[in-house]
């Protein structure tokens, strides 16, 4: 058997696992789908009710979809942070982490698996959420670009994958609050990456930190094209920018991924639940 | 998972093999605004074993003995702090990934995606360890009632099973990926008599059918005693003796010159009774 059958059947088995595990903690799903959807919803009423809060004339359409923008592909994001860097969380809540740990697969492979669930998921979630939330409001996406909103949306993937990996590590190193720890990561990268704001309204020291952070560029470029119908050359320089950036991220995080699982089998941090 | 190995190579060869685990001291009183003091465990203190090709070996020893931590290290789940092991000349700390291909476990506490079925969770690791689904189905099917277990089980959660069962799933896995060296780390703990027969019978007919090296550990003195071709008596990080379970019973009833059990061996080994140093360990 070729090596490479091997490990893509590997990679098989966490993308059926977790398919396995989204129906049958499918209460969870629902109960988070409506959390993220209110959420949506709700920021998505601020800019709807914009002109009344100031007394003001405003563009209430445009400050709707850019909300809206920043709302969805925040979700999208975020679901392939949480899906990878819960790659461990989940085997420790489970109680298997020794036993995947011990199986002949790699860890790329194991993150191929995860990524796969996760852009899949995400797709499929976003859509949903985008479905339910467009019978709300009245969006004007005729002048979208929408094959540069693939493009972004995919360079994008690449950086969250890569910090995702980033963050998996927390669950590997602190046992019992690692996984919480990465609702720090997010909350962060959500403040700084101008989801529903111009960055340029933060601090001069936040913008400076703005400026690192993948999801500030993957935002940007996404209103770009769905608000001012950018066209797909002009953002593929920022494109081909956030895949560099993505691929550097994931190397890092699979080195530092590396370093820290001989650290957990040198201190005997695997067990199964700390 | 078949794979081509050397004739005179040892199923597992481990060198003075050292591991301590550091803890937070908690007996002794913390200064005010300072870190609590750690302290050293010693788990194995510079272990020596080797186990043959094909043999069924067991490592006998109270509970905080350092069964686990070996079966641990030899699983790659753990790194020594000094010392080598090797599995069929394979250096388990930097050749892990070989190694990871030729072994698998069965742990005292069987740990599965309880809201799956037991086919669910062995096709998840037939697919970990290489195997085709339309291989691995049959396979586990055959696996899974030659242990006892009912048809109309295979399909139910995991979290319906009881605790006998769900262990029986837990040997079938390890089972699944014909592993050239199976690591049991006490496979028929807390498991009711009838279940404790079918999972050891099976153990004797996997190592009478197959080519598979049985590396055991067990705080059962009978069981050590009926399926090792050998065993090493282990207490507190140390190996105390090392024999077949006849050669043990021999150095005992030399001394006493009448019929002797593993308990008794024990007892004469580390002057202490099993019970005793159970309660040791746990403390």
């Amino acid at each position: 058997m070729s090596a490479f059958v091997r490990e893509m059947r590997g990679a098989f088995a966490f993308v059926e696992r977790n398919v396995n595990l989204m129906k049958r903690y499918w209460g969870w799903e629902v109960v988070w789908l409506i959390y993220s959807l209110t959420n949506a919803l709700a920021i998505t009423y601020i800019g709807n009710a914009m002109g009344m809060i100031s007394g003001q004339e405003i563009d209430t359409e445009y400050v709707v979809t850019f909300l809206l923008v920043g709302a969805l592909i925040w979700q999208y994001l975020v679901v392939i942070f949480y899906a990878i860097s819960e790659m461990i969380a989940w085997e420790r809540w489970e109680g298997t982490i020794e036993y995947t740990f011990m199986a002949p697969v790699s860890r790329p492979t194991h993150l191929v698996g995860t990524t796969l669930f996760a852009i899949g998921y995400g797709i499929l979630r976003t859509l949903a959420i985008l479905g339910i939330v467009v019978a709300f409001f009245k969006l004007d996406l005729g002048g979208a670009n929408i094959l540069g909103t693939v493009m972004m949306l995919l360079a994008g993937s690449v950086s969250f994958v890569g910090l995702g990996i980033l963050a998996a590590v927390l669950p590997l190193l602190y046992p019992e609050r690692g996984a919480q720890m990465t609702n720090a990561v997010a909350a962060i990268l959500l403040l700084i990456s101008g989801v529903y704001y111009p960055v340029e309204t933060l601090p001069a020291w936040l913008q400076v930190i703005a400026k690192a952070s993948p999801a500030t560029y993957v935002i940007k470029g996404m209103r770009a094209c769905l608000l001012e119908g950018r066209s797909t050359l002009q953002l593929l320089p920022t494109a081909l920018t956030l895949v560099g950036i993505g691929l550097a991220v994931i190397l890092l995080g699979l080195v530092i991924f590396r370093y820290v699982e001989r650290y957990a089998k040198r201190s005997g941090k695997l067990k199964r639940s700390g | 998972m078949s794979t081509q190995l050397p004739e005179r190579v040892h199923a597992l060869d481990i060198t003075q093999v050292r591991k301590v685990f550091t803890r937070k001291d908690r007996k002794t009183k913390r200064k005010p605004f300072t870190r609590r003091r750690r302290e050293e465990v010693v788990a194995l203190e510079r272990i020596d074993l080797t186990v043959r090709r094909g043999e069924v070996f067991g490592v006998l020893g109270p509970n905080g003995s350092g069964k686990s931590t070996l079966i641990r290290l030899v699983s790659t789940l753990l790194l020594p702090d000094s010392g080598t092991l090797h599995i069929f000349g394979h250096d388990v700390e930097h050749d892990s990934f070989a190694v990871k291909r030729m072994i698998n476990r069965v742990s005292v506490d069987a740990a599965f995606f309880k809201k799956f079925s037991a086919t669910e969770n062995l096709l998840y690791a037939a697919r970990l360890y290489g195997l085709p689904a339309r291989e691995a189905r049959p396979r586990m099917r055959e696996i899974m009632k030659r242990l006892g277990l009912e048809e109309e089980t295979f399909d139910q959660p995991m979290e319906h099973m009881s605790r006998g069962m769900q262990q029986k799933v837990a040997v079938a896995r390890g089972f699944l990926t014909s592993p050239t060296l199976l690591l049991l780390d006490e496979p028929t703990t807390g498991l009711d008599p009838h279940s404790k027969r079918d999972v050891q019978a099976f153990v004797r007919e996997i190592r009478e059918m197959h080519d598979a090296t049985v590396l055991l550990t067990t705080h059962d003195m009978q069981e050590a005693d009926r399926l090792c071709d050998r065993i090493a008596i282990i207490d507190k990080g140390r190996i105390v003796a090392l024999d077949t379970p006849e050669g043990l019973k021999g150095l005992v009833a030399s001394k006493s010159g009448g019929k002797t059990s593993m308990e008794d061996v024990f007892i004469e080994l580390t002057g202490r009774s099993f019970e005793d140093a159970e309660s040791e360990g746990e403390s």
